[in-house]
């Protein structure tokens, strides 16, 4: 069982290695720009597992600022995975004690927090390890080959890279709202009130304007369409 | 100031924001309202992180479109995750290689 949920999440965690190693690539590269050494650049992947948090921390690096700042910073842009990590804890099996769960913290990123909770029924310790693992490494892959050898890639085909985290959103997203007028809903209103922000409200900042993009619409939809939880129950074979 | 304190705050302040509702948050919630929230806040906080930013991945929102929309075609017609995200690069890649040739 446990080496199955393994290799679950490892072949799970697969389009998300392809999608990291792009975009952590494009993040070595800034990395050494600011002055980094491929081994911090690397450092930085391996400890933290989050691109937006990253690059506002390779910027306060850069410019010499302020532990306070740092800390505000990471605070503000990463606060959205406290909200994913509540939503993510209704969906673990029973096998998930103190240990394990602190063991799996360390990787909940938008992706694999994507892909965890949309699987149908509970998920195991071991789905997430081998999700968690197989992303990592891509992560801090990318990173390093981006810090060692970024500038070899052409900027169209590094450009082009960019999208592919998106267009994995949009793959997880759009199949369930589909079927479910409430998803349609919450998928709807989250761009509408993303656009709104980003257009009109420049001065929130990409992280606050996710938590409220998502607190705001989960509200309207919890109201307008709420849930049945008959399928909660069982456990994801 | 040395880059590992730096590198050892943020991945502190990081993980902490991960590790306490996950680990401390043991209820199973009752609440339907409260269920059918948490239910629905990975797909509002992944469509409010692709759209608009999604526009402008590529740096050039024409080509950002193109790729956009090619995965907004395959992603509803449910083809694999890997598959749509390939398909939005190479459709990027494309226009763009088309639009320098005039």
């Amino acid at each position: 069982m446990k080496a199955q949920h393994f290799l679950k999440g490892m072949t799970h965690g697969i389009p998300i290695f392809l999608g990291y190693l792009s975009v952590s690539f494009g993040f070595g590269i800034l990395a050494v720009k600011s002055g980094l050494s491929v081994m911090e650049a690397a450092a930085v992947s391996l400890f933290n597992l989050t691109s937006a948090g990253q690059a506002a921390g390779v910027g306060i690096i850069a410019a010499g600022g302020s532990l306070v700042e740092m800390i505000l910073a990471q605070l503000t842009i990463n606060l959205r995975y406290s909200l994913m990590s509540l939503s993510l804890s209704q969906k673990l099996d029973k096998s998930f004690n103190t240990p394990r769960r602190l063991i799996c913290s360390y990787g909940i990123t938008d992706e694999i927090f994507a892909l965890a909770s949309t699987q149908p029924g509970l998920i195991t310790p071991w789905y997430m390890y081998g999700m968690i693992l197989v992303s990592g490494i891509g992560w801090v892959l990318g990173t390093i080959l981006g810090a060692a050898a970024g500038s070899l890639l052409p900027a169209d085909i590094s450009d082009a890279l960019g999208l592919m985290l998106y267009g994995m959103f949009l793959a997880i997203i759009l199949p369930p709202a589909r079927k479910e007028k409430g998803v349609l809903a919450a998928v709807l209103t989250a761009a509408g009130i993303s656009c709104i922000i980003y257009f009109l409200l420049p001065f929130i900042s990409a992280g606050f304007s996710v938590i409220i993009c998502a607190v705001i619409s989960a509200v309207i939809c919890a109201l307008l369409f709420p849930r049945d939880d008959e399928e909660e129950a069982e456990v994801q074979q | 100031m040395s880059i590992a304190i730096y590198i050892a705050v943020m991945a502190g302040v990081t993980y902490i924001i991960r590790m306490v509702p996950f680990t401390f948050f043991r209820r199973k919630i009752k609440s339907r309202f409260l269920k059918s929230f948490l239910y629905y806040i990975p797909y509002a906080v992944l469509s409010a992180m692709t759209v608009p930013a999604i526009f402008f991945a590529t740096g050039s929102i024409v080509t950002a479109a193109a790729g956009a929309a090619a995965a907004l075609v395959l992603a509803y017609l449910g083809l694999p995750l890997i598959v749509v995200a390939l398909s939005a690069s190479a459709a990027a890649y494309l226009t763009g290689f088309i639009m320098n040739l005039f």
